[in-house]
């Protein structure tokens, strides 16, 4: 079965679940880590509006995430403006403060953090302020899994928080027409472990179920404020997933509406071809689930939490990073 | 949790305070919530949060 989500990746690897399950019962890491599936060239557009002069301000993780030639911390060590923030207003509120330079917020994530960009776009946002959007959305991720031919997968573990937003309907795809077992869990050790525990009974009934462990927080509906609000400031189009390709419906962009607090086209930067792959680097395969990390050979050599290579070893919720922290507790 | 307009005062536990905000959500003084990158994205029932807080706590108690 599969897991789409850096947190269940971190839960399972962090408290040695697998160690717990019988060997004929895999649990691979889908692409659930936002900050890894971000293309090289949307790096590449961050740092030449770094280089334009504007301050860029992101998420921790996305700070040292390779570009096609380097990333924005390579940026920030050459004198760019480059800010880590905890929350997409704690950007505008430095925008606010420094009237005089442009801000842009390079928003990264999947529909957890997406209905946060939405809020401040759509809200009172001071003229030096634009973003950089590189959201990117869970099911197409997931519908592209199932077409991995040699991933035999026979369940979904759907992200919890992910779910709290979308609720449960955009999953029905996967249990009516592909015939997945699906089951939303949350994240502390007893819900991953509950999860696969129902996947293996719909399993063993030879039944697809959607199925919600995680219901104290993810509502049937999901969170119809966040949804509304995506919806209105973002229109959803294809998108390029580092080391996957292009997936159609499965990016959000500004809507036309909004276009001027685009930064793409408020600084008319716009690449659209990065090098995504570093030679030797196995991310492309890592982040798909069709091989572990310590079958890379860069993996704890050439590549470490220090000095990490691919994208998978950079983000807290990579998959190679999660194996590296917590490499003790591996069997 | 204390209101004030779209931003609130949350208790992250143990006295760690940061506001909050509060505009995905329909929210009340008082109430648990889930926080993602300094935003409410779900209001938790109490007895529920408060089951999760103490499997928190167990588990940080393993941790030690």
């Amino acid at each position: 079965m599969c897991h789409i989500c850096g947190t269940h990746e971190w839960t399972i690897t962090h408290f040695g679940l697998r160690s717990l399950l019988p060997e004929n019962v895999e649990v691979i890491a889908g692409p659930g880590c936002p900050v890894c599936i971000v293309p090289a060239a949307e790096i590449d557009e961050a740092i030449q509006l770094a280089k334009k002069g504007a301050t860029i301000t992101c998420f921790g993780d996305v700070l040292r995430v390779p570009g096609s030639d380097s990333s924005l911390i390579d940026a920030k060590a050459n004198g760019a403006d480059v800010r880590i923030v905890y929350a997409v207003s704690d950007a505008v509120a430095m925008a606010k403060q420094e009237p005089n330079k442009e801000f842009v917020f390079h928003a990264v994530g999947f529909e957890t953090t997406a209905p946060t960009t939405a809020v401040e776009a759509l809200g009172d946002l001071p003229k030096n302020f634009s973003f950089l959007v590189s959201h990117r959305l869970i099911p197409p991720a997931m519908e592209l899994l199932l077409g991995v031919g040699d991933l035999e997968i026979s369940g979904f573990i759907a992200p919890g928080h992910v779910s709290a937003i979308i609720g449960l309907k955009p999953y029905e795809l996967f249990t009516r027409v592909y015939r997945m077992p699906t089951v939303v869990a949350g994240f502390e050790p007893v819900d991953v472990l509950m999860g696969i525990y129902m996947i293996l009974k719909q399993v063993s009934e030879n039944t697809a179920r959607l199925e919600n462990e995680y219901s104290r927080v993810v509502k049937p509906e999901g969170n119809p404020k966040a949804q509304e609000l995506m919806n209105q400031a973002f229109n959803v189009t294809a998108g390029n997933w580092r080391g996957i390709g292009r997936l159609p419906e499965s990016a959000l962009q500004l809507k036309p509406t909004l276009a001027h607090l685009d930064a793409r086209e408020k600084f008319n930067v716009h690449i659209q071809q990065g090098k995504d792959i570093l030679l030797g680097c196995e991310c492309h395969l890592v982040v798909i689930g069709k091989i572990k990390p310590d079958e890379c050979p860069m993996f704890m050599k050439a590549c470490t939490p220090a000095k990490p290579i691919g994208a998978c070893m950079v983000s807290s919720e990579g998959t190679c990073r999660v194996w590296a922290k917590n490499v003790a507790v591996q069997t | 949790m204390t209101l004030n307009g779209d931003k609130a005062n949350v208790d992250f536990g143990q006295g760690v305070l940061r506001d909050v905000n509060v505009t995905l959500v329909n929210v009340k003084e008082g109430q648990y919530v889930l926080v993602h990158a300094g935003y409410a994205i779900q209001v938790l029932e109490e007895d529920e949060a408060l089951e999760t807080l103490s499997l928190w706590k167990d588990l940080l108690a393993a941790g030690e």
